[in-house]
């Protein structure tokens, strides 16, 4: 589905990605892991699309096409999906208007006509329920006021409203109480299939504990250093990242 | 019945016999005694109505344009304006063929029918019918209720006493030098009046008065509501209105008596002049309204357009427990100049007043909010309430917000907040993230950023203004 090769990107002259090699296949979970400022966020904000990185290296196929030509907003629409590391305030936009419009301009994106208006409501309906969501949270405004665990839920809806190939899980656990945790993930299975993807960035191991992965890896200092089965996480939370770090001194 | 339609419109406009030579129905330029005379006689005034014409006159002589707004441009020569016009009929074009692609492109965007854009952009109709019919059954409902909407011309006339009464009570002629100037030689307008507790049961809109569209640049406007009455009334459309005026001073004056209730709302999209800010309207308009005991007066407006905007619909609240309000959505693109706020004069005990201003600059433009909340020594217990916002695209624009307050009593609630913001990268990613392009995040961020004011607007004004909205700031980011 995607393809991630030697990719090199910097802010400022400052090099954050030093050659990233990634692939992902349909059906499948990767979860990726690493110290604070090592570039998970960088990688996520690069693969969506955000031009305050310039990539200077590599390349990004997303199913046969080159992903780096492409606006943010046609990655959308081809079915990319971030869950925000820290979603974003929009005052006056109420939730259901903004999924509203993001799902329309979506879908005239790819020439499809608009969703009708029951059926949008409907499944509104639907994925509100299925991340145990008070429907008040569809005509509040995006974000303003909510809590940090809200926002990640909030996330999640967007997720499921968009149906994505491909969703990276920017730290969706952070900031998520126990319960909110589990009615997540529940979410995030859910909507697992054959045919999508799933990029968990992580520190701990509680949310995949939940969300099983296929694939872990360790991003440090702008490489992926590691990668191993659902056993490095759990090799990870027992000894944190020293010999991580002493091993790629 | 179509032949009496057509009858009605002729009519109209052969009464003043405009349309007899259009050459000598416009008087040369400048402006004197004899200017004034000649248009009162041309409209068949009263002596009353001339007499105060020429006192206006001699007053404004005396007076001096204002320069403290906030605006800078070249002052209007006011002895090279023409000062009658007879409202004679456009150049009629063949088809929209004729008309100015951008102009259509516009329209499209706002969804206006292509009848409209005819009418509009003033091309030769045969469906004339269709809306005079809907203006016909309009009146006569509003003649059941005894409500009078008419043209100002023909209140004169028609209401001499009602007009005489209050005309120039809630702006006096000298309150200040483009409401003297508008005192002398206003052409027409519009005049309304509801009578004792009558609900007007549609919303009142110069729109339906098609045949009497044409106002001109001195444009006078008197709402009357009297006791315990309510009306709502639109001013302006949203589709762009071209003008070969330059120079636009209109007066509005409300009055609302004891447990009335009138509800302004304009949407004021003047041409604003090209990208490089050539051309464009100035539009130097006072709005004021006075409210007896326990009446609300509340003013909405969405300005988009003009060169130059200097505009401070207020209220004076005269009597106890009356209640003021002002809810604004200033826009400025490109080299426009706006300095808009409000005037809200608390005389009475248990006075309120609320104030939302959004201010939206883009491009190189300006905008000021500017407000004064005065208390009197005799307004016990008044309370204000003002929140003033300015949105800015981009960093070459400028946003200014002048609040002034003068409370001379001891009880006075006035509470101000003020933001400053930008259109944040960050909201901007986080929408194209989603599949919304940077145009229409930005749309929907402005939307939301003006919701309290919009949401005070009629319900299919409160869309055409969305849409307005959206065209203003068309490639201002990016
Ligand atoms: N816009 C930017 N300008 C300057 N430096 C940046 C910018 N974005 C990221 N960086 C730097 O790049 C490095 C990687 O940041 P990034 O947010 O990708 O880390 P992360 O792995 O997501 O960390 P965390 O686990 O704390 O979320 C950090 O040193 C950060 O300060
Ligand atoms: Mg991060």
């Amino acid at each position: 589905m995607i393809k991630i090769n030697n990719l090199k990107a910097q802010v400022e002259d400052k090099e954050i990605l030093k050659g990233i090699n990634l692939e992902i296949n349909p059906g499948e979970i990767h979860a990726i892991m690493g110290p604070n400022g090592s570039g998970k966020s960088t990688l996520s904000s690069v693969i969506a699309g955000r031009d305050e990185y310039e990539v200077t290296d590599g390349s990004i196929d997303f199913n046969g096409e080159d992903l780096l030509d492409l606006d943010p907003e046609e990655r959308a629409h081809k079915g990319i999906f971030l869950s925000f590391q820290y979603p974003v305030e929009i005052p006056g936009v109420t939730v259901s208007n903004f999924i509203k419009t993001a799902i329309n301009e979506s879908r005239k994106g790819r020439g499809e006509e608009p969703m009708e208006a029951r059926e949008m409501l409907a499944k509104m309906r639907e994925k509100a329920a299925l991340l145990e969501m008070d429907k008040s949270y569809l005509s509040r405004s995006l974000n303003e006021g909510f809590s940090g665990g809200e926002k990640k839920r909030n996330e999640i809806f967007q997720m499921a409203m968009l149906e994505p190939k491909l969703a990276i899980l920017d730290e969706t656990d952070s900031g998520l109480d126990i319960d909110a945790l589990r009615i997540v993930a529940g979410g995030v299975n859910k909507l697992r299939s054959a045919e999508n993807a799933v990029v968990i960035i992580t520190h701990y191991q509680r949310l995949l504990d939940y969300i099983k992965p296929d694939f872990v890896h360790v991003l440090y200092n702008g490489k992926i250093v590691k990668s191993g089965g659902p056993e490095l996480a759990h090799e990870l939370e027992e000894k944190g990242y020293d010999w991580i770090k002493a091993e790629n001194a | 019945m179509s032949d009496e339609i057509l009858d009605e419109i002729t009519a109209t406009e052969y009464k003043y016999g405009f349309t007899t030579d259009i050459e000598s129905d416009t008087l040369p330029p400048g402006l004197n005694e004899d200017v004034i005379r000649l248009i009162s006689e041309k409209k068949n005034e009263p002596q009353w109505m001339l007499d105060w014409r020429l006192d206006a006159f001699k007053t404004w002589l005396e007076m001096k344009e204002p320069d403290w707004p906030n605006v800078t441009y070249a002052k209007p020569d006011f002895q090279a304006v023409s000062y009658y016009s007879a409202p004679k009929q456009k150049k009629e074009l063949e088809s929209l063929d004729e008309v100015d692609p951008e102009l259509l492109r516009t329209f499209e965007r706002l969804g206006i029918s292509l009848d409209e854009q005819k009418r509009l952009s003033g091309v030769a109709m045969d469906v004339v019918v269709d809306s005079v019919s809907v203006a016909t059954t309009f009146k006569k409902t509003l003649a059941e209720k005894g409500i009078i909407f008419c043209s100002m011309s023909e209140a004169i006339q028609e209401h001499p006493e009602l007009v005489r009464k209050h005309l120039g009570t809630v702006i006096p002629k000298r309150d200040n030098f483009y409401a003297a100037l508008n005192s002398a030689v206003f052409t027409d307008g519009s005049f309304c009046y509801i009578p004792k507790g009558v609900r007007c049961p549609m919303e009142l809109s110069t729109y339906f008065r098609i045949n009497e569209a044409n106002t001109g640049q001195f444009e006078r406007t008197l709402v009357i509501a009297d006791e315990g009455s309510y009306v709502s009334y639109l001013e302006g459309c949203t589709a762009p209105s071209r003008d070969e005026n330059q120079l636009h001073a209109a007066v509005v004056e409300l009055v609302a008596m004891e447990d009335a209730e009138i509800k302004y709302s304009t949407v004021q999209n003047w041409y604003p002049g090209d990208a490089q800010g050539k051309g464009g309207v100035f539009n130097f308009v006072t709005k004021r309204g006075i409210c007896e005991r326990n009446a609300k007066i509340s003013w909405t407006q969405v300005e988009t357009g003009s060169a130059v905007t200097w505009k401070y619909p207020s209220c004076i609240l005269k009597g106890d427990n009356s209640i003021g309000e002002f809810y604004s959505v200033a826009v400025t693109n490109n080299y426009q100049q706006a300095d808009t706020g409000t005037k809200m004069v608390h005389l009475g005990k248990n006075t309120k007043s609320t104030i939302i201003s959004k201010g939206i600059s883009a491009g190189k433009s300006h905008n000021s909010y500017r407000g004064l909340v005065r208390v009197g020594a005799r307004a016990e217990n008044a309370r204000n309430f003002s929140q003033c916002d300015s949105l800015l695209m981009g960093d070459q624009c400028g946003a200014h917000t002048f609040p002034y307050i003068e409370a001379q009593h001891p009880t006075a609630q006035i509470e101000h907040e003020a933001t400053t913001s930008k259109i944040g990268e960050d909201q901007l990613f986080y929408c194209n993230q989603r599949g919304i392009g940077t145009e229409e995040a930005i749309a929907l961020i402005v939307n939301g950023y003006c919701k309290d004011v919009l949401n005070q607007l009629p319900m299919e004004f409160a869309v055409e203004a969305q849409k307005l909205l959206e065209v203003s700031l068309e490639g201002s980011v990016g």
